[in-house]
């Protein structure tokens, strides 16, 4: 490994032990690295959405000869309406920006309606009635709090009734398997998170202090 | 006119992706195509307008020496920096033979990346580890049934997906060991619950979508 | 800076000196030491639960030195343990051993570095696992470096197994379409034709030079895909759009902290199986006999879940008894 990789190893290792010395208390390192992630960050996304997005979505288009004359000017007006976004900046001519800004909630609207309808709201209903007393006595029981379950935390969301009796008991026991699963995304959750820091440990004590293979 | 004709704007591009969700020919999959090729142009736009904005941000806290304005120093000389590779790489590699990518192993862009950006972000969440430690130690009580129930899915999960479970229950017959619980948490109780969250999600977000598309939501262009 | 800081300070730079440059390496701690470690923590714990029980928390500062501690130790430990195998990571290994060798499958890497220690792992078992039985891999990318981890982890599966790197060859067994943007709107353009998205692929070769990629227009030509998301975009968008718009079968490496939210997809047989998190992905190198990076992980996993359930423990245990004395 030449001179540029040991020294990316050192350096990668310094700002890791920077931002870990956060748990010992807020200091001037920490705060470097806050920036430092800060600014590198908005760099980063700045490159990427010009070569992947402006280069390559827009540029190569308009400069194709290969394509028809329509198909090289149509990108000139996404570009006319991303310039528009810009205008955002300033507070006088900063309402143009909602031309953009219409035509991605538009877009956004007009595609998620669909597919999270159909994926997210049908299957899954249609996923949800289901013979309940089929199979063995395990399936019975698992077939009965998941239509249980999805039916009565479906009820705790409607607030549009007050819950109060048979409504208001349903949507107790709604309350509760909504507790389990957010019990349950706790546990993943931590796993996740002690996993990011078991891979940075890997980091510190494999390919820098050379501690482990 | 201020608000007309972004109202009439979001109509059209909703009604044409509802419509090319419905008849993926001509010409709506053309739209379709556009729009989407609009979407990515206006995507980079949107970035580049909020990086110019925390540019102008740190510059008016250096130039009016806020409290810890040389921090903003450090974000405007790391932005510089990795911009400044960026472009170079990637101009450099479009007329190299052969040509290669800005973000290619080998590139500077590439080195900032792995050495800088990676550890930093990475670090950052993992961060969190040590916190929801903390938090659990401190604050994580069985107050009531609820909380008991989240607590207790907790436990089985967490012990369930990883060996120590079976081990602790290895005096149990297999189909009882915290493995197999931790497996009917999350396929059954955890299912039911995350579908009735998605289901009302997306009935919510159907409605939400149908009345930005019909004008009747407008809070997204702001006030006048 | 004051005069303990700089102490502290200089205290940490001699310990990075001796462990850099003294220590013989690599460092492994026999089983009677590792068992010795884990009573001395054990009884470490106890004394935590005696002074909590007296009403004395201890600063969270230690908690977070036994966290690191526990999560750190495990690296030098020679433990095996018995992984368990969930039923959604099975269903994702019966769908690949019903794939015929020659099978294209279309392998999507949607997370960056950062996600890597869980996703990674999964990603270089599911190469090692492809390049055996013969099946064709078209890598893509919905994350700018997805591309990038999937040629690491196939150096990765050539690394541990010398021999796949002779017989699998670039173009005819896989190829790197590289990374779009566009998020859900690629996959709804690949629905159409692969090529109006990848004219060519990571090296700029045309798409219509690369064989593996003759007779593949669209989804309809693949037999499988495998989707490594951290993320959005991620395996809800190939969900719901590759799934339930053009019926490709979709399994799914996620992160922990995604995994949970996709178990809808998966009862409802809108996914075919389920990588959830480091364990998911130990599970996996288990079933496929490929162990790697997540095997060795786990047990540094096992200790922390272990060390945050007995802070719980410990915290409510406290808890309840000074509820008992007030009343």
């Amino acid at each position: 490994m030449g001179f540029w990789g040991q020294f990316g190893i050192w350096l990668a290792a310094l700002l890791t032990i920077g931002i870990i010395s956060f748990l010992y208390k807020d200091n001037f390192l920490y705060k470097a690295c806050e920036a430092i992630f800060v600014g590198i960050s908005a760099g980063y996304w700045f490159v990427v959405y010009y070569w992947d997005n402006l280069y390559k979505k827009f540029y190569l288009q308009v400069t194709n000869h290969d394509i028809t004359t329509l198909e090289r000017i149509i990108p000139w007006i996404g570009f006319v309406l991303g310039v528009m976004m810009l205008s955002r900046l300033s507070e006088k001519i900063g309402w143009l920006s909602r031309w953009p800004l219409a035509f991605i909630v538009g877009a956004t609207a007009g595609l998620y309606m669909m597919i999270y309808f159909v994926s997210n709201a049908m299957a899954q209903v249609a996923s949800t009635i289901i013979p309940v007393f089929v199979g063995d006595w395990a399936t019975i029981i698992a077939n009965f709090f998941i239509v249980a379950g999805t039916f009565c935390g479906l009820i705790y969301f409607f607030f549009s009734k007050e819950h109060k009796g048979a409504f208001g008991l349903a949507s107790r026991v709604g309350i509760w398997f909504l507790m389990i699963t957010f019990g349950a995304s706790f546990g993943y959750t931590v796993m996740s998170r002690m996993s990011l820091m078991i891979g940075r440990i890997d980091f510190l004590f494999g390919a820098w202090l050379g501690l482990i293979k | 006119m201020k608000r007309e004709i972004p109202v009439a704007i979001t109509f059209i591009v909703g009604t044409a992706y509802l419509i090319a969700y419905f008849i993926p020919h001509k010409p709506f999959n053309y739209f379709e195509n556009w729009f989407n090729d609009w979407f990515a142009v206006i995507a980079a736009f949107a970035i580049w307008l909020g990086v110019l904005n925390l540019i102008k941000i740190s510059t008016i806290k250096i130039f009016q020496k806020k409290p810890d304005w040389p921090y903003s120093v450090l974000i405007i000389i790391s932005f510089v920096i990795i911009v400044f590779f960026g472009f170079y790489e990637g101009y450099k590699g479009l007329y190299a033979h052969p040509s290669y990518s800005f973000r290619d192993p080998g590139t500077s862009f590439d080195w900032l990346y792995v050495n800088v950006y990676t550890p930093l972000s990475a670090t950052m969440f993992a961060l969190l580890a040590f916190f929801v430690a903390s938090a659990s130690y401190r604050a994580f009580r069985a107050r009531n049934f609820e909380a008991t129930l989240l607590l207790l899915a907790a436990f089985f999960v967490m012990l369930g997906r990883v060996p120590v479970g079976d081990i602790l229950t290895s005096w149990l017959p297999h189909q009882y060991q915290l493995s197999q619980w931790a497996n009917w948490i999350m396929n059954v109780p955890n299912t039911a619950g995350q579908r009735a969250i998605m289901i009302g999600i997306a009935l919510g977000l159907v409605s939400t979508s149908l009345r930005i598309i019909l004008g009747l939501e407008r809070s997204y262009l702001g006030n006048d | 800076m004051k005069r303990n800081e700089v102490i502290t300070v200089g205290l940490l730079v001699f310990l990075v000196f001796i462990l850099k440059f003294i220590i013989p390496k690599p460092v492994q701690l026999s089983y009677t030491v590792s068992m010795i470690t884990i009573i001395l923590l054990g009884l470490v714990f106890v004394y935590i639960l005696i002074r909590t029980l007296q009403g004395r928390l201890i600063g969270r500062r230690v908690v977070f030195l036994l966290v690191g501690i526990s999560l750190s130790l495990p690296f030098f430990m020679k433990l095996t343990l018995n992984i368990p195998v969930s039923p959604e990571v099975r269903s994702v290994y019966d769908a690949l051993q019903k794939l015929p060798p020659g099978s294209k499958v279309l392998a999507s890497f949607d997370y960056d570095p950062p996600s890597a220690p869980e996703l990674q792992p999964m990603a270089v078992a599911f190469m090692k696992y492809a390049f055996d039985h013969g099946l064709k891999v078209i890598i893509m990318g919905l994350w700018p470096q997805g591309p990038q981890q999937a040629d690491q982890a196939i150096q990765s599966a050539f690394k541990a197994e010398p021999s796949l790197k002779k017989k699998i060859k670039y173009g005819r067994d896989y190829v790197n379409l590289g990374f779009q943007a566009g998020n859900e709107f690629v996959i709804l353009r690949m629905g159409e034709s692969f090529k109006a998205m990848f004219p060519s692929d990571l090296n700029n070769t045309p798409y219509d030079s690369i064989p593996l990629l003759n007779n593949v227009s669209n989804f309809s030509n693949l037999d499988f895909c495998m989707n490594f998301s951290a993320g959005k975009p991620g395996t809800a968008e190939w969900v719901q759009i590759a799934v339930d718009r053009f019926k490709l079968p979709v399994a799914a490496g996620n992160t922990a902290v995604q995994a949970p939210m996709v178990y809808p997809y998966l009862n409802s047989h809108q996914l075919v199986g389920l990588l959830g998190g480091m364990s998911g992905g130990a599970a996996f190198e288990k079933l496929t006999k490929k162990p790697g990076k997540a095997t060795t992980y786990i047990l540094s996993q096992s200790f922390a879940h272990t060390v945050i359930v007995i802070f719980i423990i410990i915290g409510n245990i406290a808890y309840f008894s000074r509820k008992k004395e007030n009343k």
